[in-house]
């Protein structure tokens, strides 16, 4: 948010994306999205759209998207909103790229609690394999970015990479995970290490019995405590 | 240790499948329309009866907060039910298991405190960056839909009540109420003055009540075993269960539900694994995530892990995101760090919070490396202090209160290393830029 935005050239991102329209498939999910909101507040709507708009240029580039100003106006103009505001949106949420970015955006956590398990060797995994913040491979592959907590803290240190996460990391995991990706092939998502989720390491010290079954509790309920 | 059968969610870990059909099978939505039947304010009575304060950090009496909500929505302003799932607050990663494994506890929640409160919707604001927790729960509200358990006479209640589902996409200050209504209207996120409330004049205009995700989803498990339940478990004033987030420097990190006020040390043994190299290697503990102030090991060790426990040692319980760092920790940076995140996470509406957050954190990593003179450290408290109590939101109180923790119990370390540098008389940088 603090961070000023990098903009790209207004000419070539207009001759490019001048003519973005909704694919078929999304603009049927637009309508879904609008119908969420009261009428007469489709503003509302701003936010899903705009992440709608970046997957379809992410998925027209084979990158994790972006959005050039010709597609903000269009977002704009479905709602009826002034270009401003949406920019004004596209630039205060972090997950908005307003420049393009590789085919894979590598989001290392820097925060306090993954930088206490670990975060700066999952950077300099990164780091190693020639990944810079801020910057996108020469290969168009990997672009790094240090984002602030993403709520996986029991699960540290970790990177989300487009739609996933990977948990647990060290210096090996991440480098293993990062060649896997170039090699054009899907790492295993969670965590890197044998633990279910976010259960502790080794199995569970509560509710073992949901490990095996579906386990319904209710029967040991008893009576209410007076 | 709470007994298995008083857990609520118990399947936080996502063993079994979070589907409506396994949901029901653990006792979800069993007869929701009996609960429903014994009438709004009976409901509200219940909450208020069992002790259940807010779980989103700020502990406020849930019950209380659902009666300020007008009894009869005037015309063409209907009420909102705001669901704060934008779990951002570092060390948290709660509301993320309840979403992805136990999401029909959260959707029946809300239908029930939607109902209580006489509103006609409920929207989940969850954090954007919940990629995968969010198509869980798009899915299982389309579940609940199919089922008829929402949407016009939902569960058979004779109530009609929607859920709908919107995804942030990245703002720390989202999950600041006003700020969360600002977004969830299409805005950037920055918070409101108050008064009017929320209860008041929330989204669009309409009364509105923000209830955190674990505060809605333990509703029903509440009203079915009874108030008396939950209120037997914990201390008067805390009362309940409550998911700790487990994180730093424990041999196990993981999430897990105890009871309110078990004491660290058993919480973090019987859990977590014990704390990495012994206990005699605990550093200090960050107890209810970043924003309250740091325990050193000494004071947190048998202290009750609840609203009153914690503040009696100058800190909070937060959102029970317990942080722990061990002696290896550098102190100083591990604060630093939280400094950064609070001034990258800072909306700019406020000067002393887009202009405090930054000059505190450059002026934190001075601390860190040593460069800083040493009358620097007070100038520092004396700032934080100017921009604590001087913001719209709470966000400038949770940058200052990580620092001052710091200065309290960790100020020798501070000073060595301005003496170590050489610079404790030296000349006074310009921290702002």
């Amino acid at each position: 948010m603090s961070d000023a935005a990098h903009f790209t050239d207004e000419a070539e991102a207009r001759a490019r994306w001048g003519s973005f329209s909704w694919t078929a498939e999304n603009a049927e999910q637009v309508k879904k999205i609008i119908a969420r909101y009261p009428p007469g507040r489709q503003q509302s709507a701003v936010m899903p759209l705009l992440d709608l708009a970046q997957r379809q240029v992410g998925a027209e580039t084979n990158t994790q998207g972006w959005l050039p100003i010709p597609v903000m106006e269009y977002v704009g103009r479905q709602l009826g909103m002034p270009y401003i505001r949406v920019l004004e949106v596209a630039s205060f949420y972090t997950m908005y790229n307003l420049a393009p970015v590789g085919r894979y955006h590598v989001q290392v956590c820097g925060t306090t609690p993954c930088m206490l398990r670990g975060s700066d060797d999952v950077l300099d995994a990164c780091y190693k394999k020639g990944l810079k913040k801020g910057a996108t491979t020469a290969d168009g592959l990997f672009t790094l970015t240090e984002v602030e907590c993403l709520g996986a803290c029991a699960n540290a240190p970790m990177v989300q990479i487009n739609d996933d996460n990977y948990e647990d990391l060290t210096f090996d995991t991440t480098t293993a995970i990062l060649e896997t990706l170039a090699r054009g092939e899907q790492p295993k998502i969670g965590p890197a290490i044998d633990r279910q989720t976010s259960c502790p390491e080794g199995g569970p010290t509560t509710l073992k019995e949901m490990v095996s079954e579906n386990h319904d509790y209710r029967g040991q309920w008893g009576t209410a405590h007076a | 240790m709470l007994d298995d059968k008083d857990r609520i969610f118990t399947n936080v870990y996502g063993f079994q499948p979070w589907n409506l059909d396994a949901a029901r099978k653990r006792g979800d939505w069993d007869d929701t329309k009996a609960l429903m039947a014994r009438g709004q304010d009976q409901i509200i009575e219940d909450i208020k009866a069992s002790g259940l304060r807010g779980r989103g950090g700020a502990g406020f009496p849930t019950g209380m907060k659902w009666s300020f909500m007008p009894k009869e929505p005037k015309p063409g302003k209907p009420s909102f039910l705001l669901i704060n799932a934008d779990e951002s607050e570092p060390g948290s990663c709660k509301d993320r298991e309840i979403i992805r494994h136990d999401p029909h506890k959260l959707i029946e929640g809300a239908l029930i405190a939607g109902f209580a409160m006489r509103a006609r919707a409920a929207y989940i604001y969850i954090r954007g960056e919940f990629i995968y927790e969010a198509k869980v729960l798009f899915a299982a509200v389309e579940e609940a839909y199919a089922a008829g358990l929402l949407g016009k006479n939902a569960a058979g209640s004779g109530y009609d009540f929607d859920v709908f589902v919107h995804r942030g996409a990245g703002a720390y200050i989202c999950g600041e109420e006003t700020a969360q209504i600002e977004s969830l209207e299409g805005k950037k996120g920055q918070p409101r003055l108050k008064p009017p409330f929320p209860a008041g004049a929330g989204l669009y205009g309409c009364p509105t009540t923000v209830n955190n995700v674990e505060s809605i989803a333990v509703t029903p498990t509440i009203l079915r075993r009874g108030p008396a339940w939950f209120a037997g478990i914990g201390r008067k004033g805390n009362e309940g269960t409550k998911l700790f987030q487990i994180s730093g420097h424990v041999n196990k990190p993981c999430v897990v539900e105890e009871a309110m006020g078990i004491s660290f040390k058993e919480l973090i043994e019987t859990h977590a694994g014990g704390i990495r190299g012994g206990w005699d290697n605990l550093l200090a503990v960050i107890p209810g995530g970043s924003s309250v102030p740091l325990v050193p090991a000494a004071q947190i060790m048998d202290a009750p892990m609840d609203f009153d426990g914690l503040k009696a040692l100058g800190s909070g319980l937060g959102t029970a995101a317990v942080i722990v760092m061990d002696k290896s920790t550098d102190i100083v940076r591990a604060i630093s760090r939280l400094s950064y995140f609070y001034k990258h996470e800072s909306c700019g509406q406020c000067t002393p919070c887009r202009e405090g957050t930054g000059w505190m954190w450059r002026v934190m990593e001075r601390l860190r490396t040593g460069e800083a003179a040493v009358e620097e450290i007070d100038m520092l408290l004396d700032v934080t202090k100017q921009v604590e109590g001087h913001t719209i939101c709470a966000l400038g109180d949770a940058a200052a209160w990580p620092i001052q923790g710091l200065l309290r119990h960790f100020r020798p370390e501070v000073e060595r290393r301005i003496a170590e540098r050489g610079n404790a008389g030296g000349d006074m940088m310009e921290a702002a830029e």
